[in-house]
Parts: structure tokens; C-alpha cells; sequence
């Protein structure tokens, strides 16, 4: 007999978020937000608090509704249906585990809610606790876990009733940094090996770079970057996003002169960069491990004085005082400086990234 | 693209809204919550509301003929109530009053000196034992009040130890006991009355900083100086929850005199109690019910002013 | 803490205070003496001798009838509130008069809600005979206070288990009904056992209130008691206060373990 009460979607289900927008007592939380999410990615919604990443989530699940805009998962429209007939399954950021039921109850709620027969309710339950490999903690209570077999549990809780998109929400954050570690590899594994759609919020960037497929990072409730974490990290497009990855320096542009390609003035000195700008006055980037220091002046080289450096098992990391600027330098480890030493810190145009704002 | 403007709707009750993931409408949530309140806000109106309120014009009303009530407003049980009665002023409600607000005042002091030390006692005690600490506390308040009471018939009989040691130390006569009489009214009602005491107190005396304590002991030394800068400060609300739960039952009770005391020591409650069973002059009962309310709520107004100060001043 | 001589005799004193006259009473239940407090010996004779009294008996069953009765009906009405004023959206000012109204028993002093339930029977009384002193009367007054007390174990419970889990079970395809049966009462169920239980206590155990409505025909327990007391104190009184403070004792350690937070620690 069909699941009666979950719509189900057609067998290929591209997410399509069309024009959202949210707000909470005149506090505009969400603007205008317009995305496609294919079938089968990881994708990440990375922001700092209050940017409204969460209550996109929510707006997806369903525990919200949006003041315009629309939500379809292939050709049905999520926002005319409540959560309970969702295709969506949701891991709250504090699991919400049921705590007078047992674990395996907990897993096999969803199925038992569709009102599918008991036979096969057991057995996927069964597979999804063997295949997350909680298998043995069936018939314990979720005040008897720990943290991260709770986490589990959750993910089951969710997966068990395969829906079209898995939202999860900072499921990590209640996990210490071990722990999190190896179970971002895990939920990466997991995903690859279920192949359904998983959307993940967090404000914790590396967790996003380990896990994702694609980035999203949101800002006061607009998307201000969306890419590949390579092209996140790599090449920030604005001074937020630069700042928010903390990938690279940010350099102030008080003003720039067209010479065989943008020549700009900087605190630090003047610089070579890799386009254009558009802008007259703005800000350009370059990541730690991209500046070169070398003892001998070269073409694009400024001079600067260690005032730190940090050993960091793989790398050094410098501080370098140019004037009253500081920028962060990652060298190898076979590279050694002494504090107060004056270098020459290359800065190779390539790597200059003109950021838009 | 057009400029966004801000939402400017009204919080309309029929918009569609989504409460704790079902979708819904703040109209048809009051619809379904009112449903299921109905039958207990009725029952509390009709049942409470109403009699309260009939008591309030009860207070205005006369007496009849057989101890009923006529329809038929005045003031005279005011001034019944402050003793000008048809052959001039008499001070025997004076006398019951004072006498009931003396001792619904000493008792809450009592209760309060005794339930600082131990709300602080158990705050301080091991995990353990501080539930088991505050069940213990719990307890007699459950206990019927009677039987409380009249244990201290027994306690205090001219039998038991406490009153033989006075004996032998020359406090009463050799025949005499603590009981009847005020003493004994005085310790049954802090007996009663110190749960009651105990357990507001402690909820802020547990959240106390003893931290801060300690700085003023650093910086001031003394006992007193600890105290009321160091504790008294930190726990305000506390202490006139207490102050408050104690003291307004207190001018209300009259068992523990009636059963310790008998008929010579009369109280706020023993006179109302007896307006409505013996000299049946109901009006006059709910008029000093009313002062009784009156009296305590001025005294909790007064206390919430005070204490704002108390808890404020550093 | 200097303050340690202070407060220990302080808690010792106030200790002595609250339990040495139960504790007196329940000695001397056990006492051969017939009266005076000298120790004669032990004995049960008097719990035999309480059951075969007939006063006794017929005040005991008052008693229970009008806990029963005024239990059940508080709870139903308890809980409805409860849920009610917890999953219901309501302006300021309406949810300031409905705290106030489910608060007022609570406290109103209980000399104040006698004198009241006495007028208002009164009245009622002249419209239909229901409204005589007597069971009816007894259990509406029991009812009102007790509910109250229900609703707030109750909310407090509701309150406890959260929005969170709602909106999972939601997520998980919960009908309205399933979220009832399957999430809410299950864990709702020892809250709502812990008001009865209380609101049994409040029953068995109130005086006052019961002291201004009771009839020559319908006697409880503590106006009994208080009655005989006139007469002077006799060992059944002992024996019967006993065991009224087990009972009393018992309801409410009951209480307080269904009350008790599930336990959310890693062992």
C-alpha cells in the first residue's frame, strides 16, 4: 500500500527556492532568496549568527512560513503542504530524541506515522541502525547515550524514511572538536553512499569546507557567495566573505593607476593586481600561504619586519608588519626567520584577488 | 528590480501561520484553546470569581431578621467592624485585631530568623542530601493542620519533657504545662508556619553568589555587615515571598489558637468564623474578610515597594 | 562559615519544630496510657480499637467519597486548562486574567474561599435543594481549590517537554493524533498523576474550607477529629492522625517522584 500521507516527488527532484523572503516583527530576516539545488548534492548554508541561514531551513521543513515566494521540489509545491507531508526529513540541533521511547522506537517513528506494515518497519529499521552502527544501543533510552550516539540516532531517526532532501541543522555544534572531526567524514560518507539531497547549516567554516559540495555563504539575509568550497576559499568575492573564511588578508585600497594592468595604493605599498578593478576605492585580498618571503627584493616585493611567528606542525605562520599593517604569511616548515628580521614579502599579481566591495 | 518595502500587514488572527509545525491560524488555535480552557474558566468564574465577588457586596449589606441577608446596602458593618456598635465604641474588635496582626508579625519574624540559617544549611549541604533536605521540609505542609496542632497538646502537657523542665527550673508551677495559652499559640504557629517560610527563601538563597559574600566579609569583617550587605542584598525577591506567604495565612489562621488557647485568645479569624456560624451575621463576617484581604494586600504593596529598595541598594 | 554554630542550631530548632509533634503523636499511639502522656507500653490495641469504631469509620469514607470525587473532577478540569492555556496564543492582557483567574485559589487565604463558598451556596441553595450542606457542596468547594494546583503540575510539565519534540514528531508525519498519543500524553501522563495526587492530599488534608460547609450528616475526617478534640484527646485519635500523616506522607512522595525530570545526564 502507498505511503498515503507523504507526497511523493518525481523520481529526479531538483530543489527550486524561488524569491523568499522572511520577517520577524519588521526585522528583515531573509530577502529575497532564489536558488536550485539538484538532486543528490551537499550543500552548505554558512553564515554568522542572525543571517538567516536557520530559518531558511525552516522555511524548507516547513516550521515557517515565508511572506513571499515559493519552494518546489520537482513539481510539488512544499509551502502548500504542512511538515507532516513533507517529503523532508529534519536533524534538529538538539536532536529532539524522543526520551520515553527506545532507540529503535525513536528510528521507527516516521514509518510507523506513515502507517506502513509492522514487518516492514522492522526491517528498515533494522538495516538503518546496522548500516549507522548503533545496532546494539536498539533498546536503550536517549538519556543513556552519549553525545555523538545520540547524533546517530538522530540521523537515522531522519534517513530510515529515505526523503528527498535531509536538512540538518548545526548538528555538530553540541560535539567536542574530536568528535566533530570524524563525523563530518562520516555524514560526508553517508551522504555519497545515499545519494540524497543534504542541506546542512552551520557557521563553522571548516566544517562546511570538509563536507560540502557547494557553499552558500549568507550574510543579513541575502546569499552573498555560492560556489564550490575551493572557489569559497580560493577566491572570496567580497570583504565579508574574505573576512568570514578567514582564508585571507584583506587589504584596503585608497586609490589605483592604470600601467600595463591595475597598479593599487595600499597601506602596505603599492601593489600589482590580477584585474581590474571596478571600484575606484575598495579592497583587494591574498591568502597566507600565497605571500612568498624571500631575503632578496624581487619584482612585487614590499618590505615588511617578522614582529610573530608561530610553529604550526606543517607550516610557519608570520606575522609581518608593514608600517602600521599587518598581514598573516603561512612558509614552509623548513623556512626559518627570526623575529624582528626584515624580509622581502613577494606578492605575486595572480594571487591578488580584487574582492567586490 | 522594485524596492522591497517593509511588511507592513497587520497581525491579522486569520493569516496562516505555522505553530509548532502545524499549519494554522491564531483564530482557529484561540478557537481550539478555548474549547478545552472552557469548562475549568467556567468552573473557576462561577465557582470562585463569583464568590469572591459576592462576598465583596456581601460586606455592604444588611443583616436580616433570621440571620439572613437583606438587599439592602449601607456602611454599617464598617463600623461594626472598628467596634461602634448601637452602644457606642467598643474595643473588643480593636483588641482582636491588634492581637492577630502582633501575632501573625512575630511569627513571621520567628519563622524568618529560623528559616535564613536553614535555608542557607541546605544550600550549602551535598547534593544529596539537599533533596532529601527540602522533601523533609515538604512534608508537614501537607499534613492536615489539626492533627499538627493538637500534637502539641501532647508535646506541651504538664506530662511531657518540655514542661517538666520548666518545672524544675522554676518557669511555671509544679502542676502547671505550656499549654494552654500564648506560648503554646505562639510555638504551633511557627511551627506550622515555617515550611511555608523555609521554601521561598531557599529558591533564592540557592542562586546566592557566595562569592560576593565573601568580598564583603573582606572588606567589612563584621556579622552584621556580612549580612546585610553580603545576603540580605543578593536575595530580595526571595525573603518577601516568604515574607508574604507567611504572614498573610498567618492573619487569617485561627485553629492553632482555638486548639491552644481556646476562647481567650480570639483572632481576625475566630471572629469571622463565628459571624458565620454562631451570631450568623454574615454581613459583617464579609466585611472583616474584606478588611482581612485589604490589610494583607496593602501589606504586600507596601512590602514589593520596600523590598525593591532591599534588593536594589548595594 | 563563621555563620556555621547559627545556622546549625537555627536548623536543628526549626527541625524539632516541625516534626517532634508528629512524631509525639505517633509515639503515643502506640501507647498503653489511656490518657496523660506517661509511657505505659507498647501496643496496637488502639488501631484495632479505631477500625471498630463507627464514627470513625463513617468520617473515613466520608473523607475518601469527597477525594475521590473532587480528585477526579479537579484533574479533568486541571489538565484541560493546563493544555489549554499552554498551546493557546492570547493577547497580554487575556493571559494576564486567566493567570490571575487560575492563580486566585491559590492565594486567596482559606478563611476568605470558606466564607464565600458559605454565601454563595446559600444562595444557590434557594434554587434548587442540590445546594444543601453535604457532599455537593463539599466536593464543588474541594474541586475549585484543587484545580488550580493540577493546572500548574500540569503547565509545568507541558512547559518541560518543549517545543522541540512537537516540531520533530511534525517532521516525522505525526498527525495531530499521533502527536497526542504517541508523544505528548505518554510524557504528560505522571505530571497529570502528580496533581491528582496532590489534589488528593489538599482533599484529605484541608480543614478550613471544609469547617464552614460541613453538615451533622456528612462529617470528614479533620472536623471529626477537631470535634473529639473538644472532648479531650483519646489514643484512636492518635492511632487515626497516624495513619492520616502515612497516607498524607506516602501521596506526597508519590507525587513528587512522578514529578521528577527525566534524567538527561550520560551516566
Amino acid at each position: 500500500m502507498p505511503e498515503a500521507k507523504a507526497a511523493v516527488a518525481s523520481p529526479i527532484a531538483d530543489l527550486h527556492i524561488a524569491g523568499i523572503a522572511k520577517s520577524f516583527d519588521s526585522v528583515r530576516v531573509l530577502e529575497d532568496i532564489n536558488l536550485i539545488i539538484p538532486d543528490g548534492q551537499f550543500v552548505t548554508l554558512l553564515g554568522p549568527s542572525g543571517c538567516g541561514k536557520t530559518t531558511l531551513l525552516r522555511i524548507i521543513a516547513g516550521f515557517e512560513l515565508p511572506d513571499r515566494g515559493s519552494v518546489r521540489l520537482g513539481e510539488i509545491d512544499l509551502l502548500s503542504l504542512p511538515p507532516n507531508r513533507r517529503p523532508v526529513n529534519t536533524v534538529f540541533q538538539s536532536y529532539a530524541l524522543f526520551p520515553h521511547l527506545s532507540v529503535s522506537d525513536n528510528v521507527a517513528f516516521g514509518l510507523r506515522a506513515k502507517r506502513l506494515p509492522e514487518a516492514d518497519v522492522r526491517k528498515r529499521t533494522d538495516t538503518m541502525l546496522e548500516s549507522m552502527r548503533i545496532g546494539e544501543l536498539r533498546n536503550r533510552r536517549p538519556q543513556q547515550l552519549s553525545g555523538g550516539q545520540r547524533q546517530r540516532v538522530a540521523l537515522a531517526r531522519a534517513l530510515v524514511n529515505e526523503p528527498e532532501v535531509l536538512l540538518l541543522d548545526e548538528p555538530m555544534s553540541a560535539l567536542d572538536a574530536r568528535l566533530r572531526h570524524d563525523l563530518q567524514a562520516e555524514l560526508k560518507r553517508l551522504q555519497r553512499s545515499c545519494k540524497i539531497t543534504f542541506l546542512l547549516v552551520t557557521h563553522d567554516q571548516d566544517e562546511a569546507i570538509a563536507v560540502s559540495d557547494r557553499i552558500l555563504i549568507m550574510n543579513k539575509g541575502h546569499i552573498v557567495q555560492d560556489g564550490t568550497p575551493e572557489q569559497v576559499y580560493e577566491r572570496p568575492i567580497s570583504r565579508f566573505v574574505a573576512e568570514f573564511m578567514g582564508s585571507a588578508n584583506v587589504i584596503a585600497v585608497s586609490s589605483w593607476r592604470d600601467d600595463h594592468g591595475a597598479i593599487a595604493t595600499t597601506p602596505v605599498g603599492e601593489i600589482r593586481l590580477s584585474t581590474i578593478p571596478s571600484w575606484t576605492t575598495g579592497y583587494i585580498a591574498i591568502r597566507p600561504e600565497d605571500i612568498e618571503v624571500r631575503d632578496i627584493a624581487g619584482p612585487a616585493c614590499l618590505p615588511a619586519q617578522i614582529e610573530d611567528r608561530m610553529f604550526r606542525g606543517d607550516h610557519w605562520e608570520l606575522v609581518l608588519v608593514f608600517g602600521r599593517e599587518r598581514l598573516r604569511v603561512k612558509t614552509e616548515p623548513d623556512q626559518h626567520h627570526t623575529v624582528g628580521q626584515w624580509v622581502w614579502a613577494e606578492l605575486p599579481h595572480d594571487d591578488v584577488l580584487v574582492l567586490a566591495e | 528590480m522594485n524596492a522591497v518595502q517593509s511588511p507592513e500587514r497587520q497581525k491579522s488572527a486569520t493569516q496562516p501561520i505555522v505553530y509548532h509545525g502545524e499549519f494554522t491560524t491564531v483564530k482557529r488555535l484561540r478557537r481550539r484553546g478555548w474549547l478545552l480552557m472552557s469548562p475549568g474558566i467556567v468552573w473557576l468564574i462561577f465557582f470562585l470569581a463569583l464568590p469572591l465577588f459576592g462576598i465583596l457586596t456581601m460586606a455592604f449589606l444588611s443583616r436580616g431578621e433570621y440571620g439572613g441577608i437583606e438587599w439592602h446596602f449601607t456602611f454599617e458593618n464598617l463600623f461594626n467592624l472598628f467596634g461602634f456598635g448601637p452602644l457606642g465604641w467598643a474595643r473588643d474588635n480593636f483588641v482582636i485585631f491588634t492581637r492577630s496582626i502582633i501575632l501573625a508579625s512575630v511569627t513571621t519574624l520567628l519563622c524568618l530568623l529560623l528559616a535564613l540559617p536553614i535555608a542557607i544549611t541546605i544550600s550549602r549541604s551535598p547534593r544529596r542530601w539537599r533533596m532529601l533536605l527540602l522533601a523533609l521540609v515538604m512534608v508537614p505542609t501537607c499534613v492536615n493542620l489539626v492533627i499538627r496542632t493538637y500534637a502539641w497538646q501532647l508535646v506541651l502537657g504538664n506530662q511531657a519533657p518540655p514542661a517538666w523542665i520548666c518545672q524544675q527550673l522554676g518557669l511555671i508551677g509544679p502542676h502547671e504545662a505550656l499549654y494552654p495559652g500564648a506560648f503554646a499559640v505562639y510555638v504551633g504557629m511557627v511551627s506550622c508556619m515555617l515550611p511555608f517560610t523555609i521554601l521561598p527563601l531557599y529558591s533564592s538563597v540557592e542562586r546566592l553568589d557566595w562569592q560576593v559574600v565573601e568580598a564583603v566579609h573582606d572588606l567589612y569583617g563584621g556579622r552584621w555587615h556580612v549580612l546585610r550587605h553580603g545576603i540580605l542584598s543578593q536575595i530580595g525577591p526571595g525573603l518577601i515571598a516568604a515574607l508574604v506567604l507567611t504572614l498573610v495565612p498567618s492573619l487569617g489562621m485561627f485553629v492553632v489558637s482555638d486548639l491552644l488557647c481556646g476562647a481567650k485568645f480570639n483572632l481576625i479569624g475566630n471572629l469571622i468564623e463565628q459571624q458565620f456560624h454562631s451570631a450568623s451575621n454574615w454581613p459583617l463576617g464579609a466585611m472583616m474578610g474584606l478588611t482581612l484581604v485589604c490589610v494583607s494586600l496593602a501589606g504586600l504593596m507596601a512590602l514589593f515597594r520596600w523590598g525593591n529598595g532591599l534588593g536594589g541598594g548595594h | 562559615m563563621r555563620l556555621g554554630k547559627t545556622a546549625f542550631t537555627a536548623t536543628l530548632v526549626g527541625f524539632l519544630l516541625m516534626y517532634v509533634p508528629l512524631l509525639a503523636v505517633a509515639v503515643m499511639s502506640f501507647n498503653t496510657t489511656a490518657r496523660g502522656q506517661r509511657w505505659g507500653g507498647f501496643t496496637t490495641a488502639w488501631y484495632v480499637h479505631m477500625v471498630g469504631n463507627q464514627k470513625i469509620l463513617e468520617a473515613a469514607w466520608n473523607t475518601l467519597v469527597i477525594a475521590v470525587a473532587s480528585t477526579a473532577l479537579s484533574t479533568i478540569l486541571g489538565t484541560l486548562l493546563a493544555i489549554g492555556l499552554s498551546r493557546t496564543p492570547l493577547s497580554k492582557p487575556m493571559r494576564r486574567c486567566t493567570d490571575l483567574l487560575t492563580g486566585l485559589p491559590v492565594v486567596t487565604p482559606d478563611i476568605i474561599l470558606g466564607i464565600s463558598f458559605v454565601g454563595t451556596f446559600a444562595m444557590l441553595r434557594s434554587l434548587t435543594p442540590w445546594f444543601n450542606s453535604g457532599l455537593s457542596t463539599l466536593i464543588i468547594a474541594h474541586t475549585t481549590f484543587e484545580v488550580s494546583f493540577v493546572a500548574l503540575v500540569v503547565s509545568a510539565r507541558l512547559a518541560m517537554i518543549g517545543q522541540e519534540q512537537i516540531e520533530a514528531a511534525r517532521d516525522l508525519y505525526a498527525s495531530t493524533h499521533v502527536m497526542w498519543r504517541k508523544i505528548l500524553l505518554p510524557q504528560l501522563a505522571p505530571g497529570i498523576i502528580a496533581g491528582a495526587l496532590l489534589a488528593f492530599v489538599l482533599s484529605v488534608d484541608d480543614f478550613v474550607v471544609t469547617f464552614f460547609l460541613y453538615s451533622p450528616t456528612v462529617t470528614p475526617l479533620p472536623i471529626m477529629i477537631q470535634g473529639s478534640l473538644r472532648m479531650g484527646v483519646t489514643p484512636d485519635i492518635h492511632a487515626l492522625s497516624t495513619v492520616i500523616v502515612a497516607i498524607t506522607t506516602l501521596a506526597i512522595v508519590g507525587a513528587a517522584l512522578f514529578s521528577r525530570k527525566p534524567p538527561t545526564e550520560i551516566p
